[in-house]
């Protein structure tokens, strides 16, 4: 294995090239109509995905935590801004009796009390700060991190760790799981929160309330009746929840705009899990790993910094969720489920575990293999069925353990090492 | 005979004026005053003891390592020389009784903490952080930096730059300053595991078979190294080699099932017939 610690084999070659990749070939190749939106979309998907990774890079990798629950942060963050998005979402659903409008999803599986119809249905609580663009971000943010600094105040503390660690996130993970499919917990059970419309309407960055909203809405329209929809001669709330406010998440530009975002912000993650693995708390991080009682007796408090590389971690998870929602349109249970969570690890695994670069290659390398290995291929003498899927990846796992232990980025260091001679007076340095 | 076998109980027993008792009773920081005893004593174990499943490792009514002194603990297999350690460094809880160091108590400290009052720890088996450096496992014991805020914004000075230059230079690692430290042999994991012991700066140095797996010219310079470090530190070394003990040719605490058997020079213990007993087998 090689050393993991040091900044200067990092190249900056597959760095740019993949900034080149993201955002210059790959939109070029959709202007020329190569590809479709819905591959973009589907990409920025993936890179929702690769910053995931990346956070678990940092957890694994570099600090030894094995944790298998990265994905029920990522869905705090996504059922986070999915709030968001069903609060301004389509016209479905009604108005409740405090004027907030119930989200078509919660409408349709709402858990009424005995003796309750229809007219009796709120919106929760918890549901109202989400209305706000700004605080969800920041509560997108924030609640991944504050479940993780709870959980790991209370567990690196009492020095759970390695694999008592990894069964403990893992039934966090199911634990999750189970509370998110209740439909009595209002956020749409097993159905998950869908029906998404528009984002990033202007009334959700300045107000807290829609009928703040909506008089704002109104007296900005005050004559225009063009915008009187239901046609009773008059502005009021149903116009202004059937209006054409923000941007249409079914617009290619705004999709090509939310990849675009997805992608500065897998690069804004890199380069603050790279300036953090690179500092001298990095090299704490990397000590936990390699000795961790050791380190007690230098004086250090191992537990604080796991504290800190978990919530880094939940805190990029949440990110990867918010951007994910917005591209995919829907969030379910399903995303929690505890299987997701450990083919995080694979990825990290398959791409290079203790190299950034190898978790954002992971993520992209099996995803994009998923995606086209679970759709029907016609060779001529063999065709391949989606079935043999979990076969392929099961393979490539072991294979990749076997022969490649540091990842497929040790793959492209040899490749870079043999043509490149650019790269080899780098390392030398 | 002149060196008193210690049974538990120093009333119920005459204490003979040789005994290593006589030395330290007098300064029992639960019955004198803190000034007195602090002055005198830099660590003060009283009444100390740790039992692991019924069996007493460590037994010791009342012991003590003075200011500026250079202490060996010898000691056959399983005499709780290194059960000692971890007790004073708060790697393991004793049972009963009060450690003391520079004036408190810090029995119920954890490690961290113990470490951050001065004092530093060399194990039996060279601990070095594999995937560093020799450079950064060095970075790592430099004190000051423990907290993870400081660390993740501070880099380090000049100062300390040349401080671990100058230490590496000392013990001949210049050469694989940027190197891992898996790929250095045992001697220089040895090495680098002392050094990172003195870079930390303690008062108060327990080192664990400093000489353990060396070869002889290795064990030479590690006996120099230890002390020129007596200079100006306390130390405490625990040893099995009996060539490097007599090089360092200091005081020799001789301990045996836990407790402590006698107290002296290395050739007053070599001729106790308590000691050649405890270290021949009965």
């Amino acid at each position: 294995m090689k050393p993991l610690a040091q900044p200067i084999v990092e190249s900056k070659q597959s760095l740019f090239l993949l900034a080149m990749l993201g955002f210059v070939v790959l939109p070029l190749l959709y202007s020329a109509d190569v590809l479709t939106i819905g591959q973009i979309n589907m990409i920025g998907r993936y890179m929702t995905f690769a910053i995931l990774a990346l956070g678990l890079d940092l957890l694994w990798g570099y600090v030894g935590i094995l944790s298998l629950c990265q994905f029920t942060f990522f869905c705090l963050g996504a059922y986070a801004m999915g709030m968001h998005l069903a609060h301004h979402g389509g016209p479905e659903g009604i108005i409740d009796a405090n004027g907030w409008k119930l989200p078509a999803c919660l409408f349709v599986v709402y858990p009424y009390d005995i003796g309750e119809s229809s007219g009796d249905a709120l919106v929760p609580a918890f549901w109202k700060p989400f209305w706000n663009l700004p605080l969800t971000i920041i509560l997108g943010l924030l609640i991944p991190t504050v479940c993780s600094f709870v959980l790991g105040y209370f567990v690196f503390r009492s020095r759970v760790r390695g694999v008592y660690f990894a069964i403990l996130s893992q039934a966090i993970a199911v634990a999750g799981w189970l509370v998110f499919c209740r439909n009595d917990v209002k956020l749409c059970g097993t159905n998950g929160l869908t029906r998404f419309d528009v984002i990033a309407p202007v009334e959700s960055l300045t107000t807290f309330h829609p009928v703040e909203a909506k008089d704002q809405w109104i007296a900005s329209h005050n004559a225009d009746m063009s915008q009187d929809l239901n046609a009773d001669g008059k502005l009021d709330q149903l116009d202004y929840s059937m209006a054409d406010v923000g941007f249409s998440l079914a617009e290619p530009n705004v999709q090509l705009s939310l990849y675009f975002i997805t992608l500065a912000c897998l690069f804004g993650s890199f380069f603050l899990c790279k300036w953090i693995v690179n500092s001298r708390l990095g090299r704490v991080l990397v000590a936990i790993r390699d000795d961790e009682p050791t380190l007690n007796f230098f004086g250090y408090k191992p537990h604080n910094y796991k504290i800190f590389a978990f919530c880094i971690a939940a805190a990029l998870a949440g990110l990867a969720g918010m951007l994910y929602i917005p591209q995919m349109k829907i969030v379910t249970p399903a995303n929690m489920e505890a299987v997701r969570s450990v083919l995080v690890v694979v990825w990290v695994a398959v791409g290079g575990r203790g190299t950034l670069r190898g978790a954002i290659l992971g993520a992209l390398t099996v995803n994009l293999l998923y995606n086209y290995l679970t759709s029907e291929h016609d060779y001529g003498l063999f065709s391949w069925s989606p079935d043999y899927w979990p076969i392929f990846l099961g393979l490539a796992f072991v294979l990749v353990v076997l022969y490649l232990p540091n990842g497929l980025i040790e793959l492209v260091d040899r490749v870079r090492d043999k043509f490149g001679t650019n790269s080899h007076a780098l390392k030398k340095e | 005979m002149s060196v008193e076998v210690h049974k538990g109980t120093e009333d119920s027993k005459p204490v003979d004026e040789n005994s290593y008792l006589s030395k330290y009773r007098d300064f029992l920081p639960s019955k004198i005053k803190r000034e007195i005893w602090s002055s005198e004593f830099l660590l003060f174990v009283e009444n100390l003891s740790v039992s692991f499943d019924g069996f007493k490792a460590v037994d010791i009514p009342c012991y003590g390592i003075r200011h500026g002194e250079l202490r060996v603990i010898i000691g056959p297999n399983g005499a709780g020389k290194t059960t000692f350690c971890d007790l004073v460094s708060g790697k393991t809880a004793p049972s009963t009784g009060t450690v003391y160091y520079d004036g408190v108590n810090i029995t119920q400290m954890d490690e961290s903490d113990i470490a951050l009052k001065g004092i530093g720890r060399k194990f039996q088996t060279p601990t070095v952080f594999d995937s560093l450096t020799t450079y950064e496992n060095l970075l790592l014991a430099l004190p000051g930096n423990q907290h993870w805020q400081d660390n993740l914004l501070n880099r380090e000075s000049e100062e300390e730059k040349n401080n671990i230059f100058e230490i590496l230079e000392k013990v001949n690692l210049s050469d694989c300053r940027d190197m891992p430290a898996k790929s250095l042999s045992h001697g220089q994991r040895q090495w680098l595991a002392i050094s990172a012991l003195i870079i930390s700066k303690p008062k108060l140095l327990l080192v664990d078979e400093p000489a353990a797996g060396l070869t002889d010219l290795e064990t030479e310079r590690t006996a120099d190294l230890l002390m020129e470090l007596a200079e100006d530190h306390t130390l405490v070394v625990i040893e099995h080699d009996m060539d490097f003990v007599r090089r360092l040719g200091q005081k020799v605490t001789v301990l045996n099932e836990g407790r402590v058997l006698a107290e002296g020079s290395l050739e007053e213990m070599e001729t106790n017939e308590e000691v050649m007993e405890a270290y021949l087998g009965r």
